[in-house]
This record gives C-alpha cells, sequence and structure tokens, in this order.
C-alpha cells in the first residue's frame, strides 16, 4: 500500500481583501475620529459655608467686571471708566471702538502703571524672565445675567481668553525667542505664570430687563 | 528596424496581490486600536458656538459630556432639556451622575476628570449656571465650555 502523495487543496483567498476591506469600511464608518474642542475653565470649590459667603476681598483698581447683559450686550467697568459694546462685532473691535481684547491686554499688563489700573508687583519668575512687574493681584470678573445667550457668552470668553494667549505669545517671542506653541511643557508654564489666567465666573444676577 | 514593433506583443506583468489582504488587515488593526465607538445616541440636538482660542479635549476616557439643548424628539418638549448618558435628566441629577462617573475612573485619575458642556448656542444662561453650579457642588471643577474652531 504505498501511500499516494495526496495534494492538499490551496484555499483559495482570493476574497479575502474584499473581507477585510468590508471589515474596514464598516469601522471607518461607525468610528468617530472627531477630537472635541473648547474652553477649558476651571470652577471655584463649592462655598463652605451657604450662609456667609465670604465676599473676595479685591482692590477696586485690580478689578475689571465684564458683563454680558440679556440683549447680548457687553459692557466693561474699571477704574478707567465703562465702555458699551452693542454687539458681538463690536466687543471683538470691528465697531470702531477698541475691542475687549485690547481693554483686558492694556488691564492686565498695565504697561505706563497708571494707578487706574491693577497694581504692579515685583516678583522673580526665574530664568530668563527675571524679576519684572506684572499685576499678580488683578481679576476679571465676567458676570451674566439669566437670559443671556450662550453663544454671546462664549464670545465673551473667547475674547478674554484671545487676550491672555496674545499675551503669552508675546512674552514667548520676547522671552525664549519662539512661538508659544513650541515652547517646552515647563516654559510653557514659566509664561503662564507670568501672565496667570484670572478670570472669576460670578453667579449670575439680575440686572434689569429679562428675567 | 524591427527593433521597434515586436511581434507578439508583451504582455502586462502581473501585479502580485497576494500581500494585499496583509496590508488592509494592517489598516483595519490600525483603525480598530485608535477609535472609539460611538457609545451614545443624541437625544438632544445642539449646535455648537464658535470659537477661535479653543483647544483640544485630550484623554478621552476622562471626559464626561453633558449634552444640552432641544429633544430631537418633538413630543419630549421644546424647551431645553440635559442629555447625561443616553437619558434625558434634571439639574438634580448632576451630582448623581459625576458621582457614578468619577468612581468608574481609577483614583489616580479623578482628580484629572474634566466636563465637557456641549450646550447649544441659543441656550439661556440661567440653564448653563445652573449646571454650573450643580458642578461645582459635585466637585468636578474642571469644566470644558465645547466649541467649535473658528476663525473670529
Amino acid at each position: 500500500m504505498a501511500k499516494s502523495k495526496k495534494k492538499v487543496p490551496g484555499l483559495n483567498s482570493s476574497s479575502m481583501a474584499d473581507i477585510s476591506f468590508l471589515l474596514l469600511i464598516f469601522f471607518l464608518v461607525t468610528s468617530s475620529m472627531d477630537t472635541d474642542t473648547g474652553l477649558t475653565r476651571r470652577l471655584p470649590p463649592p462655598p463652605q459655608d451657604e450662609q456667609n459667603l465670604q465676599e473676595m476681598e479685591v482692590q477696586r483698581r485690580n478689578l475689571m467686571v465684564v458683563l454680558v447683559n440679556s440683549q447680548n450686550q457687553t459692557m466693561v467697568r474699571d477704574q478707567l471708566g465703562d465702555e458699551w459694546y452693542a454687539n458681538i462685532t463690536e466687543m471683538v473691535g470691528r465697531g470702531g471702538k477698541v475691542g475687549l481684547k485690547d481693554k483686558v491686554k492694556e488691564f492686565v499688563t498695565n504697561p505706563n502703571n497708571n494707578p487706574n489700573l491693577p497694581e504692579l508687583i515685583e516678583q522673580d519668575f526665574g530664568e530668563p524672565i527675571g524679576t519684572v512687574l506684572t499685576t499678580a493681584d488683578h481679576v476679571i470678573s465676567l458676570q451674566n445675567d439669566a437670559t443671556t445667550s450662550y453663544k454671546a457668552y462664549i464670545a465673551v470668553q473667547n475674547e478674554l481668553v484671545k487676550a491672555y494667549n496674545e499675551l503669552r505669545e508675546e512674552a514667548a517671542l520676547k522671552y525664549y525667542n519662539k512661538h508659544y506653541a513650541d515652547l517646552l511643557p515647563d516654559q510653557q508654564e514659566k509664561i503662564n505664570k507670568l501672565y496667570p489666567q484670572r478670570i472669576s465666573e460670578a453667579e449670575p444676577k439680575n440686572y434689569g430687563g429679562g428675567n | 528596424m524591427g527593433k521597434f514593433n515586436k511581434s507578439g506583443g508583451r504582455t502586462m506583468p502581473e501585479l502580485n496581490t497576494s500581500s494585499m489582504p496583509d496590508m488592509i488587515f494592517a489598516i483595519l488593526f490600525f483603525f480598530m486600536v485608535t477609535v472609539t465607538m460611538r457609545s451614545e445616541e443624541l437625544q438632544v440636538k445642539f449646535k455648537l458656538p464658535s470659537a477661535s482660542e479653543v483647544q483640544k479635549l485630550e484623554k478621552k476616557s476622562l471626559v464626561t459630556y453633558i449634552n444640552i439643548g432641544i429633544p430631537v424628539d418633538p413630543r419630549l418638549g421644546t424647551g431645553t432639556q440635559m442629555q447625561l448618558n443616553d437619558k434625558l435628566a434634571g439639574i438634580d441629577a448632576i451630582q448623581d451622575y459625576i458621582a457614578q462617573e468619577k468612581a468608574s475612573l481609577n483614583e489616580a485619575d479623578q482628580q484629572f476628570m474634566t466636563v465637557s458642556i456641549k450646550a447649544d448656542e441659543n441656550t439661556r444662561m440661567k440653564y448653563i449656571s445652573d449646571v454650573k453650579q450643580a458642578l461645582r457642588k459635585a466637585y468636578a471643577l474642571k469644566i470644558n465650555y465645547s466649541a467649535r474652531k473658528a476663525e473670529n
């Protein structure tokens, strides 16, 4: 009984590519690659004692109040005076008025040591920034009305963040000769310390109109 | 001159496709690994506001979503509603929801938990403020106002 050599029939794998294509397309369709983007904020911890909400003591010159009302108008108030923006276009500085962003930048840097703008405090930030004057105690208080639209609120938030981002970019170019985005994480942290985002989101109040 | 017109014609050499499935599988595995499946179905519709200074949200596993908008199904009302996980809920459900989401993370990561608020641009701030207050009470302090990237 000599064994006849049986040939193993070859598996036809020509449809393999089609099957794997099908799987691939299935995953492509069901998956979501979109990355979420947004404005990141940190909320203050809840008040320990509901009865006595202690108000944070802030010197008048260190405080800038940005108020978005129920008609989505924006008002900025600091010691220099008030500014009204009737709509978002004016607020971003395209309506002939000085935009909110530039007002915030002036407020945060206080370049001319104006007594009506936040107090300049000398602080050491380490190499390569060294000791510089910053407005370490400034606070931007963002307030809104109950019927303010989310869109207007985000537009104002965006302008505030933009002001800080531009200041940080300028500082990065000045001290590191690089764009902020190209800096190493610890370098970015130093710049962030130089211009910390001090935005306070107050509890809403009902300022006339809307309820 | 017969050099240029060979009779008998050259046949096109066949492309070897035996490695094709392997390549496709490699792409397939790449997608399977990098991708997160759509886990929940949206029951509210929203158009996110746009902003130019948006940052990318990293570490998706640490992100909890709160969707705020108008219900897709008009039988559920036409006012602003909030969706947590896959059902509509009221503001008072936030604390439980956050506690539950927090518990599902491991302890080292809990402090990095981010809550992404995806709200329609026409939502009244009253609603957002209430959500924010609830989040403060639940000690979910890292929040992210979800927005589309746009130049403005």
